[in-house]
């Protein structure tokens, strides 16, 4: 007969443990709050104060350490146009032909090993690709078109990824009824399942506005530095983002530099801030 | 009638194949323009040669394959355990009215430009680490540090996936033969899961592989064998964009060439992290 051999060790008790690490991950999970609120409001404190209708409607002077930023406003809103009007229709062209026609299959996994794969591919090796392809082989030479197709082909895998979720969730019950009635599939998908799927659309479409603004390094070499009002697709152009690495950067100005960021992180915001009320108007409405 | 509908999902499925074609297309592009230096150099001087002076003729990466070996672990280290922490809080801990606030802020970390966590790098953390712990203060630490919080957002919302899908009776079972919470978190879920957060871990990895421009603005930049965090170092990204607005020739070739490294690099890591993902997706 062995007696039960008493252990060694002090027992911790078991209650404790699971009260201490609940609040180990309270902590945690509180300091990655604190540090996002900080870095907002950091920019904000030091950036608000320069965002005056000046700032942002005036021409830079002398390599913008005075004066606004308002053709970098330009540009980043020309480039995020140009890049949504490609990416949009392909990305959700590609979600519709996954979701609503492939029968799964070789094609349909090869496509989304792709798109995968697009959505890994760093932002620095998009800016060599578009260099290379579009300003150097193309002969777009650095322009708002190079810029917006190089930022359509990195958003692309976020709008269809996000258009394929919200296709997904539209009940099976809508497709049927729809097909019940005789309607051919794609009017089905233009008129029973898309609208249901529009919101959840959207949000993708949203947030791919977000990266667009933000992006530097893929913007950089195809959209080039210009510090001009960029006139036509074929202008060359800075976005918000490329003058505000410039300035920080190169340490030209500080004020102006922390200006150009608040416009940054207030365009973030808003543009997550939209995202999720799209996004909770949807689910809300599917289920 | 029947014809529309045959050119229409033709037309659908060309757009389908866009992706696929501009992946073929980067690869590509980034190769011929890559490939050549690295066969004129021999592939083994290009990648261990410790001499980059590319306007002299010197075309060794091995200072920069170092740099982003090091920022990269670094990052990790930070972001594997908070990541995983933070995914385990919002799957078992947080109440639901605070798991919703905390989700659409951790999109909003990932949501701010990277120029912009840089940005912060340079006024704030850079002088703290270097009146702190010495040195330059842009070193590989500082970038670890921007880095681990940047990846942060793709560790978590992969590892919440994975932990969502641990089978309940799994936890119920546990918590019935009398389990702690944290006893079941850590014997049962966590493991379970365990295929789920290495994946959450290896596309951290590529984000930190691949991140440009914030790690430009504080690691320092100097070609040189890092051996200590604290030291400046070189990153195959920041080496890139550092030098390609005036690059030209061989020199032009030389950065495509560290392109293609990378490129190769990411993309064996999203090989791994995708057959992890559909392995686990077909036993479901």
């Amino acid at each position: 007969m062995i007696p039960d051999q008493p252990s060694r060790r002090p027992r911790l008790n078991p209650e404790k443990v699971h009260v201490a690490a609940v609040v180990a991950l309270w902590t945690t999970a509180g300091v990655t709050l604190a540090v996002l609120a900080a870095i907002i409001v950091f920019i904000l404190v030091h950036g608000l104060p320069m965002l005056t209708p000046e700032f942002l409607l005036a021409q830079p002077e002398s390599m913008g350490r005075a004066g606004g930023i308002f053709p970098t406003i330009v540009g980043t809103l020309a480039l995020t146009a140009v890049a949504l009007a490609i990416a949009t229709p392909l990305g959700v062209g590609t979600a519709i032909y996954l979701n609503e026609y492939s029968r799964g299959g070789r094609a349909a996994a090869a496509i989304r090993f792709g798109v995968d794969c697009l959505a890994g591919v760093p932002s620095i090796i998009f800016g060599l690709f578009g260099f290379i392809f579009f300003v150097i082989y193309l002969k777009m030479g650095w322009s708002v078109l190079s810029g917006g197709l190089t930022l359509a082909v990195m958003v692309l895998p976020t709008i269809m990824r996000t258009a394929e979720e919200a296709l997904r969730a539209v009940p099976a019950s809508y497709r049927q009824v729809s097909f019940a009635t005789g309607a051919t599939t794609w009017q089905t998908v233009t008129r029973v399942v898309l609208p249901v799927a529009l919101p959840g659309t959207v949000t993708g479409i949203v947030l791919s506005i977000g990266r667009c603004v933000g992006e530097t390094a893929a913007v950089i070499f195809t959209a080039g530095t210009a510090l001009r009002l960029p006139l036509s697709i074929f202008s060359p152009t800075r976005t918000m983002a490329v003058h505000f690495y410039i300035l920080a950067r190169e340490g030209l100005s500080m004020p102006h530099a922390y200006g150009t960021a608040a416009v940054l992180v207030i365009t973030i915001l808003l543009v997550n801030t939209i995202a999720n009320a799209i996004m909770l108007r949807f689910r809300a409405g599917v289920t | 009638m029947r014809l529309r509908e045959f050119v229409i999902e033709k037309l659908l499925f060309i757009a389908a194949l866009s992706s696929l074609a501009v992946l073929a297309l980067i690869a590509v592009f980034v190769f011929i323009e890559g490939t050549p230096i690295m066969l004129r150099e021999g592939l083994g001087s290009f990648l261990l040669g410790a001499k980059w002076a590319p306007t002299k003729g010197s075309f060794g990466i091995l200072p920069m394959i170092m740099g982003s070996i090091w920022v990269t672990v670094g990052a990790l280290l930070i972001a594997g355990p908070v990541g995983v922490a933070c995914a385990v809080f919002l799957v078992e801990i947080a109440p639901r009215q605070v798991a919703d606030v905390v989700r659409p802020a951790i999109q909003l970390l990932a949501g701010i430009p990277s120029v912009v966590y840089g940005f912060i790098g340079i006024v704030v953390l850079v002088p703290f680490i270097r009146e702190t712990f010495g040195g330059p203060g842009l070193s590989i630490l500082s970038a670890a540090i921007i880095l681990g919080v940047m990846v942060l957002p793709t560790v978590i919302s992969i590892a919440q996936n994975a932990l969502e899908a641990v089978p309940v009776e799994y936890k119920q079972g546990a918590l019935a033969l009398g389990c702690t919470h944290w006893q079941t978190i850590l014997l049962v879920i966590l493991p379970t899961a365990r295929t789920g957060l290495i994946t959450a871990l290896v596309l951290g990895m590529g984000r930190a592989v691949g991140e440009t421009m914030a790690v430009i603005m504080v690691v320092g930049n100097a070609v040189k064998l890092p051996i200590n965090p604290l030291d400046p170092a070189r990153t195959l990204t920041s080496n890139i964009a550092l030098e390609m607005a005036y690059a030209a020739g061989a020199h032009r070739e030389a950065l495509f060439a560290t392109g293609v490294v990378l490129f190769v690099f990411i993309m064996i890591l999203n090989a791994l992290a995708n057959m992890r993902l559909r392995r686990r997706g077909s036993h479901r």
